[in-house]
């Protein structure tokens, strides 16, 4: 049976030409690129001028570019420095946060490191942008904002500069999640007022087990490591670096950057077809988010009427070779409803059938077709 | 990275690249299944249950994650940690780290053969212990430390017992049950598996034992350690275990020969001293320092064909003296001249003649040119000349 992937937001396939870049340090080049000897100033080479490249591509130095284990590593990282270096006492975040963020923040709430609020959300269940400029013009502490830039279970898109502005006004610390946008979006950080943003590279066709984390060179003096032992990563990251993953990472951007207009040209059309066909063919489905207008090209959530039909959508999709996913990947093990969905619509998401699809430069509209149809004999 | 790991790595990659965590689709389910048989055969290794352990980015954050870990769950118990001076950075700099968080930590001093002493560190146990950090093998000198006494000595005390044991798992027989271990860092990339994966190994039974996340998360890793497995790195550390299960014991002895080799060879040069304990050591590594040489004159001279080094990977891009070797009594002429050699699967007996000779020739050859080499020979006590003072 062949089978149709639209749950590009959990993982990618890894682009054959990023294993290909990756191969020569799976191999003959394993130095430890800490080590003086040739083996090891090699890859150090590797590392360094995989830098070169993720900095160029955002707009920024190559000393203010750390590579982690991933995103989750990144906000850790971030959130940490933030409370503990640099002095925020109050973090203003969003129920809609990935997991990363959310549960950092609720540990440091719980340790009475800082204090926290939430951000009221618009009815497409975007950033209250009002009500941030307000919260932050009540806060009397040092505080960090930390908002996602895109959704990964809506896609609904945040404003990032507008975002940096008001922040750079009330003189805020400002984490931005950017998993599911860096490698689908252009960056210019040199001209964003942000503190930190993170990357992971298998969001992209990159490899699992390494991402980045972006640090503002003017706080970066003050940030201590998270991970400490070694002096890696400029004594700002310990452990041994994941060779291969880096030099993947920084080959997976670089690919992705070269074929943005293309790919993002070709994957919105297929996600605009499809939230047509859905309209269409089935009455009683709801957009999710805001899906016409400020929201990734990859992503499409929809819910389906809970009935005796839908009840076992997600199984039933599966059994027929069809891969999509009910919130993220991190959560999809649950039962219950995402945090997202609940959150957007206040609670009232009990008789709702959420199932997000989204989409890489491999889906096609044919497969975007097969879907629909084996949808009409399911429901 | 040996062959055999790369290939059972490389369908995770492009074909099977699924996220572990989708539950709802086979792409999530076989990479799922790969990370579940992958963990069976780390747990195999070191005589563990599968479920006792953590997958982590690698030794460092698992040394993080038990040290931090443990401190911040085993809070209303106490604050003091007692670990060595010569442990690995990852472990030396994030009990700093605890210290500046309120801990206590207590550095217990090595003898000058680089074991602990066993009566100290019963005698450093205090009402507020937690936590004994003590690594397996050293990273530097190869030395072993009495595991299964300092264990006896933890649970007699009703304190834990943490181990990094980079540099052991997979290299000497280790088991968890029968070292009486409650902790246990490793990675992949030390025994011939891919950089950017290591573990933590956690006790659940007698007694169970918890650490606080040190990654918040999607709750992967049972809670512990959060955020998207590394898949291919995963199956190749599973792998690379299975491997070195198979082969160890022979490995072992053909490498302990060749090191002994190497050592007795190098042993014949006048003013040659192997530092650490010699019985108690892991069997492919020596760390010699040959007076009167400079450890980084000495790899300069033959540096572009023999990798080795003159202190651990992580400080030795520094020129400072190896903290190991200061840590056993050694000056810093005698640090300085240290040089250390990590023998591995791939290492033949004809590299090992090739470097038994450069290395006498450059020892040589470095003598000859040196003004205190020229005084020692002709029987001058270097420790009561007055130097100029510039």
């Amino acid at each position: 049976m062949s089978r149709i992937y639209f749950d590009n937001a959990a993982t990618t396939a890894l682009d054959s030409e990023v294993l290909d870049a990756m191969m020569p340090f799976l191999t003959e080049k394993f130095g430890n690129p800490s080590s003086v000897y040739s083996y090891g100033r090699e890859t150090k080479l590797a590392i360094e001028n995989a830098r070169k490249t993720v900095a160029k591509i955002l707009n920024c130095t190559p000393a203010e570019i750390f590579f982690t284990s991933g995103g989750t590593e990144s906000t850790n990282t971030a959130i940490n420095a933030a409370v503990r270096d640099l002095g925020c006492k109050h973090i203003i975040t969003s129920p809609l946060e990935h997991h990363a963020t959310l549960h950092t923040v609720e540990h440091m709430e719980h340790f009475g490191h800082a204090t926290l609020s939430y951000v009221k959300l618009t009815d497409k269940g975007h950033i209250d942008m009002a009500d941030l400029e307000q919260q932050l013009a009540n806060s009397n502490t040092k505080t960090l904002v930390t908002l996602m830039h895109a959704n990964n279970e809506i896609g609904n898109i945040m404003d990032i500069k507008a975002v940096g502005e008001l922040c750079r006004k009330y003189d805020a610390i400002f984490h931005s999640d950017t998993v599911q946008t860096v490698g689908h979006y252009p960056f210019d950080l040199k001209n964003t007022y942000v503190h930190f943003i993170n990357g992971a590279g298998h969001k992209f066709h990159g490899p699992k087990g390494v991402g980045m984390l972006y640090v503002n060179e003017n706080v970066l003096g003050s940030i201590k490591p998270y991970l400490t032992g070694g002096a890696q990563e400029r004594n700002m990251r310990a452990g041994t670096e994941n060779l291969y993953g880096i030099v993947g990472f920084a080959k997976a951007l670089e690919l992705a950057t070269a074929r943005y207009e293309q790919d993002s040209t070709y994957i919105n059309e297929l996600k605009q077809y499809m939230a047509d066909r859905l309209k269409e063919h089935f009455s009683g489905v709801t957009y999710n988010g805001d899906t016409r207008g400020n929201s990734l090209y990859t992503v499409l959530n929809v819910s389906f009427p809970m009935n005796e039909k839908t009840d076992m959508l997600l199984f039933n999709l599966d059994i027929a070779g069809i891969c999509v996913s009910g919130g993220s990947a991190c959560t999809s093990g649950a039962s219950s409803v995402s945090h997202v969905i609940k959150a957007i619509y206040n609670g009232q998401s009990a008789q709702m059938v959420p199932i997000r699809f989204s989409f890489c430069r491999h889906n096609t509209k044919e497969e975007v077709d097969a879907v629909v149809e084996k949808l009409k004999t399911l429901i | 990275m040996d062959p055999r790991v790369l290939e059972a790595m490389l369908p995770y990659f492009v074909e099977k690249f699924g996220n572990a965590a989708s539950r709802n689709h086979s792409f999530g389910w076989v990479a799922e299944e790969a990370v579940d048989y992958a963990r069976e055969q780390i747990a195999k290794l070191i005589g563990a249950d599968p479920k006792e352990i953590i997958l982590t980015s690698g030794a460092t954050e698992a040394d993080n994650l038990a040290l931090k870990g443990v401190f911040e769950m085993y809070a209303t118990k106490g604050n003091h940690i007692i670990t060595a001076t010569t442990e690995h950075k990852a472990v030396l700099d994030t009990c700093k780290h605890i210290e500046k968080m309120g801990g206590q930590v207590t550095y217990l001093e090595v003898q000058p053969d680089g074991l602990i002493d066993l009566k100290q560190l019963e005698a450093a146990i205090t009402d507020k212990t937690i936590l004994i950090s003590i690594m397996y093998g050293n990273n530097e000198i190869g030395v072993i430390q009495p595991v299964k006494e300092i264990s006896a000595i933890a649970r007699k005390h009703g304190v834990l017992f943490f181990t990094d044991a980079t540099q052991a798992v997979g290299k000497i027989p280790v088991d968890v049950q029968a070292d009486g271990i409650d902790l246990m860092a490793f990675s992949a990339h030390k025994m011939y598996g891919p950089k950017g994966v290591g573990a933590l190994y956690v006790r659940r039974k007698n007694p169970r034992v918890k650490v606080t996340a040190q990654m918040d998360g999607g709750g992967h890793e049972r809670g512990m350690r959060s955020g998207t497995m590394n898949v291919p790195g995963i199956v190749g550390f599973g792998k690379a275990c299975e491997i070195a299960m198979n082969e160890m014991e022979a490995e072992g002895k053909r490498l302990s020969i060749l090191r002994d080799k190497l050592e007795n060879a190098l042993m014949e040069l006048e003013e040659a001293y192997v530092n650490g304990n010699i019985q108690h050591r892991l069997p492919h590594v020596c760390n010699i320092s040959f007076k009167y040489v400079e450890g980084e004159g000495l790899m300069m001279g033959f540096n572009k064909n023999i990798a080795v080094s003159s202190g651990s990977a992580c400080t030795s891009a520094s020129l400072e003296p190896s903290y190991v070797l200061k840590a056993l009594g050694l000056g810093d002429d005698l640090a300085h001249s240290s040089l250390r050699f990590g023998l591995g699967r791939y290492t033949t007996e004809a590299e090992i003649d090739f470097t038994i000779d450069a290395i006498k020739t450059t020892v040589l050859k470095l003598r000859e040119m040196s003004p205190l080499w020229e005084m020692f020979k002709e029987g001058i006590d270097l420790n009561t000349i007055e130097w100029a003072h510039h």
